[in-house]
């Protein structure tokens, strides 16, 4: 069947909303055996239905594809247009990928009011995915605010003590970033059209196609793209989130039921960064690299990964430790993605898979403690690894996934960044490869208090090993994380397209380090960058 | 002769709603309490009735003829979109009221004639095109409401609310009539298109600005803009219930439509001389109301806080007047607004009429557990509300920020962004009371009527939230190229 045909990505899209308005209008809220049942069947069948698109997607293509278009509000020139990139198809699977899990790994640690949960989380898919497919402004920030709507309530329902607090922290400060990104919109909507505060429109018909505009920002006069670049910037930083917007992460992340916190690190942070690749780079190249510009963006960079790393370590409290590092994560992804060469735009769109695969993986094995001991607290713990043995394997082998071992995810990501900021400054490789120093430490430090020692604590005693339930939510994120880190070139293949086209709007070379090139086995001209980087993660 | 009888014909719902009015105040002496409910479904039916013959009129009538009636009265599209709002906002308030008029211990007869009277002065004043005209409505209007805003008369809170509305609004009226007589005075005109087209230069420039900034601030009273804003929470809080969701739509959007038609086309050519100041008045407004919402913990008195923010964020569409944008957003903004607002405010209303006082943010704890379809339609009207997609208020507020913008206010634009990311704040306060608190009782149900009209401002806000084209069409026909 030729997917082109058909609209694959609405499918994608609205089976989520489909499943949660079947399951408000069908399931009594008593039923809730069968609520999550239907809600695990809904979210797989969503994660199936997106599996061919990867295979169907034309890598070395540029543009978009599996295109949608029609007329939405043609008054105002707005359309639904959805179509994928290579960024956004990674994207999108990860986040079909990681929604099935999180709907997964619920049974047990939710027992209130189930039915608004497993509601909650399909609306959330679908909001998620419509943000990464759109190709249409006005549809995009559509999406892009509606899913602050479920994300607060998965919150201040189901979360932790500080619920209230936490919730509307979020929701504050994404919305507080994400109108002046609207003000950009609109700013740009009338560049394209009739002008604006003594600029002269093109005159061109109204509309906010996401290709047409950034054609039309990447055009505009210096001064007015670095005001726009900010406007978006605000948006965007505050999802990442980049030093210093990172305030709310922490409070989010740790009171957030544990499925939350694992969409959230998966997918609702990339979002920010996906929105700095997609359309900050290619938007406002020239304001980007205007030196002060890219000064503080890479400076807000450095600060994250090192600043992120500082506190992390000193966290008492596991889930606390698992959120701020994200922060530090983040910091990476974005100093790669101001690299603004092939290797840190390609290695920060892996590593936004590879963070939300091993940072999501953490939450959950947080979870999966805290659901039986119900503290979070790591002086609580010690000697688990006597107890629970193959809890103590997968913790090991995602921590370390995270702190970016060799044949596993974290390290082909970090290296493949800090190879493109090598390119542009060794001194903002060597400040982030601090970064992974303490990253190990706050790890491994972790590890050592949790699992090593003596049991010492009797409640501890009793704690039972691993479900085959809680295996099975576990069990994907470690082959991918295997995956990736053995084998990547089939994600470098997808992002190469695009990452290759942002590069050439900011006149870059699109050429990847002949030194590398020269390693891999037989190169293809257009095939350089990834397996050289595969090989050296060998 | 001036008045010609097919000119009369033009004013058919308008006397059909007061012979309704007249109507009901007669029969509302044979009808004993009990049976109130009866005269409210009358009035819906002559709410009703008007709205149909307004249609047929707005069919059959030439729409090209200027003023009639000696130039005192206009039947435009403008004029129309406006005078359908208002029939809605009459029409939703009796479908709000018949519960809880039923149950006060006052007669419903004159609350409703009352009511339809007001409407009958918003129906005038919206196709006011004289200064005088616009007066005379405006007062038939407002007296009206005094009465409405103590009709609970018994009650202190109510007779203050009254007392304090009637002072300040005849005050107000005052200023707004001084105004009018400068004017009068310098350019001997009275009505709009008249105006416009008066030179005045030398001296009576400076009257003239004083007269217009005069009559500017007698409306921004009625429309309850900072600092014209004092009496809003008190008389808000006072009134009825169902008069206050009235007071924060009704006469505010007919209070919108003159201000808009007073100033785009009787006084285009002063735009120098009240831009600015519309700017000001608008960022004071906007700021001004939502943090002193922030501070508020009875409902009743943070929606009216909130409803002096919103009076802000359409201001910015008075602004964008040169643009085409601005009058454009303020009306689709107007209708959303009418929606969502009216909406949140019925929420109020039924759970004052289930037993609640509904003052303080905590009656509406744990309303999910117990009306989950009431408490998921209160937060579509609070997202609306706070402007998030996919709602009728993101689509107003995107086209007042866009005036701004054009306007070339784009220091107003962003603190408008802001002041509205801020709100989400304080509305969000009853979505966690509703939703993440736990409360013990029984099912609460809404009365039909009650019902009728949460469910219309629901979809009212949806509809034009997710398919605006439809309306966005209509909408530009009431924009015409002469304005």
């Amino acid at each position: 069947m030729d997917l082109n045909s058909i609209p694959i990505l609405s499918i994608v899209a609205y089976i989520p909303l489909a499943g949660a308005l079947a399951i408000v209008f069908l399931f009594p809220k008593e039923k809730t055996g069968p609520i999550k049942y239907f809600a695990t069947l809904v979210a797989g069948l969503d994660f199936v239905v997106s599996l061919p698109l990867w295979f169907a997607f034309a890598r070395g293509r540029s543009g978009y594809q599996f295109v949608e278009r029609a007329s939405w509000i043609p008054s105002l020139g707005v359309e639904y247009h959805f179509g994928i990139d290579g960024i956004s198809l990674v994207l999108l699977l990860l986040t079909t990928f990681v929604g099935f899990i999180a709907v997964y790994c619920s049974y047990s640690a939710i027992a209130d009011r189930q039915k608004e949960y497993y509601v909650l989380l399909l609306l959330l898919q679908t909001f998620m995915i419509g943000t990464f497919c759109c190709l249409d402004f006005f549809l995009f920030y559509v999406f892009w605010e509606i899913m602050l709507v479920p994300m607060y309530f998965l919150i201040g329902v189901w979360g932790g003590d500080r619920r209230l607090y936490a919730a509307i922290k979020f929701f504050l400060y994404t919305l507080a970033g994400s109108v002046l990104m609207l003000l950009g919109i609109i700013a740009l909507y009338f560049y394209n059209t009739t002008g604006f505060l003594g600029y002269k429109g093109l005159g061109n018909a109204a509309t906010f196609s996401i290709e047409k505009l950034t054609a039309v920002a990447a055009g505009m006069p210096v001064e007015l793209q670095i005001w726009l670049f900010f406007a978006f910037f605000l948006g965007f930083a505050i999802k990442v989130p980049m030093f210093p917007f990172h305030t709310w992460l922490p409070d989010a992340h740790t009171e957030a039921p544990t499925a939350g916190s694992v969409i959230l690190a998966a997918v609702l942070l990339k979002m920010g960064t996906y929105g700095f690749v997609r359309f900050s780079l290619p938007m406002f190249p020239q304001a980007i690299q205007t030196s002060w510009v890219l000064a503080v963006m890479v400076t807000l960079a450095i600060i994250g990964i090192v600043y992120g790393a500082m506190v992390t370590l000193v966290q008492k409290d596991m889930k606390k430790l698992i959120a701020y590092s994200s922060v530090s994560h983040l910091g990476f992804v974005m100093l790669g993605v101001f690299s603004l060469n092939m290797a840190g735009i390609q290695g920060g769109i892996l590593q936004m898979v590879n963070h939300g695969v091993s940072t999501g993986a953490l939450f959950l094995l947080v979870g999966i403690v805290y659901e039986r001991r119900h503290t979070r607290m790591i002086a609580e713990y010690g000697g688990l690894a006597r107890q629970m043995p193959v809890y103590a394997t997968y913790f090991m082998i995602m921590a370390l996934s995270s702190m970016g071992l060799p044949i596993l995810n974290g390290f082909i990501g970090e290296f493949t960044i800090l190879q493109g900021a090598f390119a542009r400054n060794f001194w903002w490789a060597f400040s982030a490869a601090t970064g992974i120093v303490l990253g190990a430490a706050y790890l491994l430090w972790l590890y050592q208090r949790v699992f090593f020692g003596e049991l010492s604590n009797p409640a501890n005693q009793k704690l039972s090993d691993l479900t085959p339930r809680e295996q099975l939510t576990l069990a994907p994120l470690v082959l991918a994380a295997f995956w990736i880190g053995l084998y990547p070139r089939p994600l470098f293949d997808v992002v190469r397209t695009p990452s290759e086209q942002i590069v050439r709007a900011l006149g870059g070379k699109t050429e990847t380090d002949p030194a590398l090139a020269r390693r891999s086995a037989p190169p293809p001209a257009t095939d350089a960058g990834a397996p050289a980087v595969a090989e050296v993660g060998r | 002769m001036i008045f010609s009888t097919s000119d009369w014909a033009l004013l058919a719902p308008e006397l059909l709603l007061t012979a309704g009015g007249l109507i009901l105040l007669s029969l509302a002496v044979f009808v004993p309490k009990a049976k109130e409910e009866f005269l409210g479904f009358l009035t819906v039916l002559a709410v009703v009735a008007t709205a149909v013959v307004l249609a047929i009129v707005a069919v059959a009538a030439p729409r090209s003829q200027g003023p009639v009636l000696g130039g005192m009265f206009v039947l435009d599209n403008f004029a129309l979109f406006f005078k359908f709002v208002i029939l809605l906002t009459i029409g939703l308030t009796v479908l709000a009221s018949i519960t809880y008029v039923g149950q006060a211990p006052y007669p419903g007869g004159e609350y409703y004639a009352l009511l339809l009277f007001t409407g009958v002065g918003m129906l005038f004043m919206v196709s006011g095109s004289n200064l005088i005209s616009i007066y005379v409505a405006l007062e038939l209007m407002a007296l009206a409401s005094y009465v409405l805003a103590g009709y609970f008369k018994g009650e202190v809170r109510s007779t203050e609310a009254a007392l304090k509305y009637f002072i300040l609004g005849a005050f107000s009226s005052g200023v707004l009539l001084y105004g009018l007589s400068l004017v009068y005075g310098v350019s001997g005109k009275m009505g709009l298109s008249d105006l416009a087209q008066t030179p005045v230069t030398g001296d009576g420039r400076q009257l003239m600005v004083l007269g217009i900034l005069m009559l500017l601030a007698g409306l921004l009273f009625k429309i309850a803009a900072v600092p014209f804003h004092v009496w809003t929470p008190d008389v808000y809080e006072g009134s009825p219930t169902p008069i206050t969701a009235f007071f924060s739509v009704g006469p505010k959007i007919a209070a919108y439509a003159i201000l808009a038609r007073i100033f785009y086309v009787g006084f285009p050519r002063f735009y120098a001389d009240w831009g600015l100041i519309i700017a000001i008045v608008s960022a004071v407004t906007l700021v001004w109301g939502n943090v002193a919402a922030l501070l508020q913990t009875n409902v009743k008195r943070m929606l009216a806080y909130s409803s002096i923010a919103h009076a802000g964020y359409a201001l910015l569409g008075v602004l964008g007047f040169r643009t085409g944008y601005g009058l454009w957003g303020i009306l689709i903004y107007l209708l959303a607004y009418a929606f969502m607002n009216f909406g949140a405010f019925s929420l109020v209303i039924f759970l004052e009429t289930r037993g609640y006082a509904a003052e303080s943010v905590s009656d509406f704890n744990g309303l999910a557990r117990r009306n989950m379809p009431a408490a998921v339609t209160m937060l579509v009207f609070l997202l609306s509300l706070a402007g998030i997609p996919p709602t009728a208020g993101f689509i107003g507020k995107y086209y007042l920020f866009t005036a701004a913008m054009k306007a070339g206010y784009a220091w107003l634009a962003v603190l408008a962004v802001l002041a509205s990311a801020v709100s989400l704040f304080y509305y969000f306060r009853i979505a966690a009371a509703m939703f993440f608190s736990e409360a013990a009782g029984a099912r609460l149900r809404a009365s039909y009527a009650l019902a009728a009209a949460v469910i219309i401002c629901g979809a009212g806000t949806l509809i034009i939230g997710l398919a605006p084209e439809g309306i966005l069409a209509v909408l530009k026909n009431c924009v015409p190229g002469g304005y």
